[in-house]
This record gives structure tokens, C-alpha cells and sequence, in this order.
């Protein structure tokens, strides 16, 4: 091979990284046989107890989905159900590699033929296995990548993955793979650059390699011109990193110097211990879900979790949804079974047709409103009867309260803006503080493809025609009448969707937290 | 003595019976000492509770409803503990919650 090549694929994990290529299918060694069953089982339970250690330690290191999955491959693995076939077939007189290869892919058929999706997906699992047991019987895992290289191969295991030190730089770059996998996750959230899909047409690759994550490209024998403009790209891209991280802790301006404010949305009270509040506007959305996973909570538990975010805010506005179960999550006790939840008794749909269970979030939101800047939201409000019901009982329950002496506060009332009844007619709705746009519902409802269906995700996009359309029509009622309108919705921390947002008028968007950075860059870049 | 229990109890997990339930099922059913079986019809066939791989092959989905019996030494609380971690939803509802809904 002479002068340089350079193979197109997909980013699954953005970023730059120049270094030396690493071969990962050099890894299947070959197995020296031992000559003898004994021989051969005791390399097999050897190998097994080495996979398993080594599953151990990145156990340990571990959090979150990647410590369930490998806890899961650690109790398969110690599981004699699974290496029971392989020990029965070594004392038949077959190797140990093959055995348990074989073993294995009895298993890994099973799954492979499962009609469900999330059971098919365990097949990668099981192969991880496989492959970490064969790699500890031909020592190939003890290979180990030199710093800073860029991993190649058809796909890697997400042990492989973990196992790998990336302090000191690298990537992967693989001819198959997929940016959904687990390890481009994994690459992800430790800003490791990944490439998927890069094609088998060229199998022997050595050397030096420049890999661009940001257009999903590798250059393999570079020349002194690919390695210059490649350290500028790269350059470029780490400072506008640096330029997110830093813009951060500024207000959100656009690039002609217009004020944005720039909220989070929280799902659990925990989550702010994560949150600098001097680099956000305040909660634009505060989940209530979260308490009611395990049944329903009493009035205490609730008010201490709202106080704990309104005192964590220190003044800066906290917007409260009250419970917006039903849907695509039931809660015990409280949803009804339905053949269509999406369109059925949920939001504050289920709250008025339970009000015994709504005046217990509402006494415990009225109690917390003294202990911040707290507002409070409905969700999926279509008539404003709904909206009177509720803020009737939010009246009730406040003058209960100061009946029984106890301190409390009535908070703003808003609603979402999530059901296109709402966004067409807003004008039926001024009795409302404020109004926040709920995008994801608010472009499933209108484009008629449910957010959990993935053949019809394509439909789901808030940058449809239509979509832009409404939220604008919204913006501007509310600028009009002097009523605020913001949006918690995905789209809000999608750098693509942001100018059309702002284009349409919004000014308050609350976003996912580790989104903050890059929402406040993409508002720098518009110009409104 | 031999003592004997069984029960039976439906899964009401958004997956079903997959990874992490599974693990957490296995987990405990092994703090007993009797023998327990799970199935998934009353007719069998009955498998070993405390075989993950054997548990995980099940792929029992949501709406399933486990069928378990224990015989030998405690048999009656290894029953008990097992529908009541299927009952608490394997103790995942809350995380499960988190990252499905958004706006």
C-alpha cells in the first residue's frame, strides 16, 4: 500500500485522534491444544476464572448502565448452566476453545431467535463473553493497546472498551459497528472519538492514522499536508469545545446581543447536586414522576424533595409539573390499564379524575411555594375547564391550609402547551400565568407518530413546517398578552432545532443539564 | 421434613424478565437453601430459580405470570421474598421512570 488512504464512515462519537492503528482482529490467536480432557478443562475453568476477575475490577470501576451490564455478564459467567455444554464436550475430546465456543453459540442462537428486541440485544452480550473467555485461553487479551492508538477492527466489546486506558488519547474505528451500540454510549460520555461503518474493503491497515470523528473519517499513511490541515481541524474543534465550556457560565446571548434565558429540566432531586445554578436561569421543568415510582407518595416526602430544588435555586424561578402519569408511564395504583395511553387518562387528565391523590401534591407544592420562586404547570391541558378545575383545587387546598395555621403560598399557574387544542386556541387559555411548550408531545400529537415508535421517528421532528408554525403562533399570543412562553421539550437542547426556535420567537428554553454548554454555543452562533 | 410452597405471580416490568431483574432474581432465590423452580405455565417446564442463564432463557416478557415452587429448608419464605421482588418490581420503578419521559 502506497500514499495515503482515507475511508469514509459514520461519527458515533465526536472528536480527533491521531496515533498509531491498533488491530483488534489480530486478537484471535491461536489455541494451542493441551492434549489431554483434564488438560483441557482445567484451561477452560483457568481462562473462565481470568474473564471473570477481570469483569470484576471493571465492575468496580463502574456506574450506572455499563456496571448492570457487566455485573449481568459476571453472573452468566459463574452460571454452570452456561459452561456445563462445554465441560461435557471436553470430556468427549474436544479442545477447550472449541467447546466452549460452541457452547456459547448454542446461546447466542437463542437470543439471536428471541421475538423480542431487548432479549435479541443480549446476543452482544453473550459474544462479549465468549470472546473474553477465548481471548484468556489464547492470552490474546493480554495484548494491550499502546497509548493514545486508534483501536480497529470489525466492532469491539464493550469490556474491551472499559479495559482500555484512553488518558492519554485514541479512538476507535470500526469497518461495521453502530453509533446505537452500547460502546458508542460508552465513547460518548468519555469523549472518546468512535467511527462506525467504515467498510471491510481494506483489511490490512498498520502505521500511523489520523481519525476524524467530527466527519467520520479515517486517513491511513497520511501525508505531511493530511497531518497539517488534520491538527487544524483538530485544534479548531477543541477550542470550540472550550469556548462551550467557557460560555457556560455566561447568560445566553445570540450573536447580535439578544438575552436568552437558558433553563434545566430536572428529573429527580438528586440531580442538582450536579448543577451549578450560576450557570442557568433557574428549573424550567422539574419532574414530579420520580415519587411516584414506587406507589404513591405522602405529603411529607413530596414537600421535602420540591423544597430541597426550590432552596438549591436560590431565587432563580423553579417550574414544577404536577404528576404526569399515564402514557408511557404507569404508576401502581394510579394509571388505568388503556390500548392507547398516549391518547388517554393521563397528565392532569388522571389528576382530576383522582383528586384525593391530587390534593396531596398540590398541599405539599403549596407548603414548598413559601421556600423559593416557585411555579407550578399542568400537563396535557386540552379545554379550559381543566385548567379552572385544577387551579379551583390549588384554591381549596390554600385556604385549608391557612384554616390549620400552616405556612404556604400560592404559586404562578401555568400549563403546558402540548396538545394542539391549547397551541391553535390559545386564547382560551389567558387565564393562565404562563404557558410552556411541551415539545415532544406537542409534534407527536401534531404529526400524528408516536415518540416511542421508531419506524415512524423520522415523522417526529419539531423542525417540521407545521410544528414551527404553531410554536410561533404561541410566541407570539403570548408576547401579545404579556403571558410567558417557554419550551422544556428535547428540542430546546438540540443545536439544529435552536435557531428555528429562536427564529420563532422563543427566548426561555430549559434543557437537559449536560446540555447547557452546548444550547448556550448554539444561541451564540444565531442571529435573530 | 420436607416442606413445600408455591405461588404464582404476574411481571409487571416494562421489559419483562431481562438483565438486571434477572440478576436481582438469581441473587436471592441463591439465599436460600431449598430447591426453587420457576415456570412459566403451570405444566412446566420447570426450570432452576437459581440459574441465571436458565431465568434469562425464559425470556419471559411483561404480563407473564411465574409460576414458583421451593421444596427443602425455607421454602416457604424463598417463595414469599421471590413474588414480593416481583411484586416491588424488582425495586426498579424509579429508575426506570427517570429516563422515559421527557416533555
Amino acid at each position: 500500500m502506497s500514499g495515503p488512504l482515507r475511508l469514509t464512515g459514520t461519527p458515533a462519537s465526536g472528536g480527533y485522534a491521531e496515533g498509531p492503528v491498533f488491530r483488534l482482529e489480530s486478537d484471535v490467536a491461536s489455541y494451542r491444544p493441551k492434549g489431554s480432557a483434564e488438560g483441557e478443562a482445567a484451561a477452560l475453568r483457568t481462562a473462565m476464572e481470568a474473564a471473570s476477575e477481570q469483569l470484576a475490577v471493571l465492575a468496580a470501576a463502574s456506574a450506572g448502565e455499563a456496571a448492570d451490564m457487566l455485573e449481568f455478564q459476571l453472573a452468566m459467567l459463574a452460571d454452570v448452566s452456561l459452561s456445563g455444554p462445554a465441560f461435557d464436550a471436553i470430556s468427549m475430546g474436544a479442545p477447550a476453545d472449541k467447546a466452549w465456543s460452541d457452547a456459547l453459540a448454542e446461546q447466542i442462537e437463542g437470543y439471536e431467535a428471541a421475538d423480542d428486541e431487548y432479549f435479541r440485544a443480549r446476543a452482544a452480550d453473550l459474544r462479549d463473553i465468549r470472546q473474553q473467555v477465548l481471548d484468556a485461553l489464547t492470552s490474546a487479551g493480554d495484548r494491550t493497546a499502546p497509548p493514545g492508538a486508534i483501536l480497529f477492527g470489525e466492532d469491539i466489546a464493550p469490556t474491551r472498551f472499559l479495559a482500555t486506558d484512553w488518558s492519554a488519547g485514541g479512538g476507535i474505528a470500526l469497518s461495521k459497528g453502530s453509533s446505537a451500540s452500547h460502546v458508542a454510549m460508552l465513547a460518548r460520555s468519555r469523549g472518546v472519538p468512535m467511527v462506525v461503518g467504515l467498510g471491510s474493503a481494506v483489511k490490512d491497515i498498520g502505521g500511523m492514522a489520523l481519525l476524524d470523528a467530527e466527519q467520520g473519517a479515517i486517513v491511513l499513511q497520511p501525508t505531511d499536508g493530511d497531518i497539517e490541515s488534520f491538527r487544524k481541524s483538530s485544534t479548531a474543534y477543541g477550542e470550540r469545545r472550550r469556548r462551550a465550556e467557557d460560555s457556560v457560565m455566561r447568560p445566553a446571548t445570540t450573536g447580535n446581543g439578544v438575552p436568552v434565558h437558558v433553563l434545566v429540566n430536572v428529573a429527580d432531586p438528586s440531580d442538582v447536586d450536579r448543577i451549578d445554578i450560576a450557570n442557568c436561569d433557574g428549573v424550567g421543568l422539574m419532574r414530579t414522576e420520580f415519587l411516584f415510582g414506587k406507589g404513591l407518595p405522602d405529603e411529607k416526602t413530596q414537600y421535602l424533595a420540591y423544597r430541597t430544588v426550590l432552596e438549591w435555586a436560590a431565587g432563580k424561578p423553579v417550574t414544577i409539573r404536577t404528576i404526569d402519569a399515564g402514557g408511557d408511564k404507569p404508576v401502581p395504583g394510579f394509571t388505568v390499564e388503556e390500548s392507547n395511553p398516549f391518547l388517554g387518562l393521563r397528565g392532569i387528565r388522571l389528576s382530576l379524575a383522582r383528586p384525593e391523590v391530587f390534593r396531596v401534591q398540590i398541599r405539599a407544592l403549596l407548603r414548598a411555594a413559601v421556600h423559593g420562586n416557585l411555579k407550578v404547570m399542568f400537563p396535557m391541558i386540552a379545554v379550559p375547564e381543566e385548567y379552572a378545575r385544577a387551579a379551583a383545587l390549588f384554591a381549596e387546598e390554600a385556604s385549608n391550609l391557612a384554616g390549620a395555621g400552616v405556612p404556604h403560598a400560592m404559586p404562578p399557574l401555568g400549563l403546558m402547551v402540548e396538545v394542539p387544542s391549547v397551541a391553535i386556541a390559545p386564547e382560551l387559555f389567558c387565564d393562565a400565568a404562563f404557558f410552556s411548550i411541551g415539545s415532544n408531545d406537542l409534534t407527536q400529537y401534531l404529526m400524528a407518530a408516536a415518540r416511542d415508535n421508531t419506524a415512524v421517528a423520522a415523522l417526529n421532528s419539531v423542525t417540521n413546517p407545521a410544528v414551527l408554525r404553531l410554536i410561533a403562533s404561541v410566541a407570539a399570543f403570548g408576547w401579545l398578552h404579556d403571558i410567558p412562553v417557554s419550551l422544556c421539550g428535547d428540542a430546546g437542547g438540540d443545536p439544529a432545532a435552536i435557531p428555528c426556535l429562536l427564529e420563532a420567537g422563543l427566548r426561555d428554553l430549559s434543557v437537559a443539564p449536560a446540555q447547557l454548554a452546548l444550547v448556550k454555543a448554539a444561541i451564540a452562533g444565531v442571529a435573530v | 421434613m420436607s416442606a413445600k410452597a408455591a405461588a404464582q405471580v404476574e411481571i409487571k416490568h416494562e421489559v419483562g424478565l431481562h438483565a438486571r431483574p434477572s440478576v436481582k432474581f438469581t441473587k436471592l432465590a441463591k439465599t436460600f437453601a431449598a430447591d426453587v423452580e420457576v415456570a412459566l405455565t403451570p405444566e412446566g417446564p420447570w426450570f432452576d430459580a437459581k440459574s441465571i442463564v436458565k431465568v434469562m432463557a425464559a425470556k419471559a416478557p411483561k404480563g407473564t405470570v411465574l409460576h414458583l415452587r421451593a421444596s427443602g429448608e425455607g421454602a416457604d419464605s424463598a417463595v414469599k421474598a421471590l413474588v414480593a421482588l416481583v411484586e416491588r418490581d424488582f425495586d426498579e420503578a424509579v429508575e426506570g421512570e427517570a429516563h422515559v419521559r421527557t416533555a
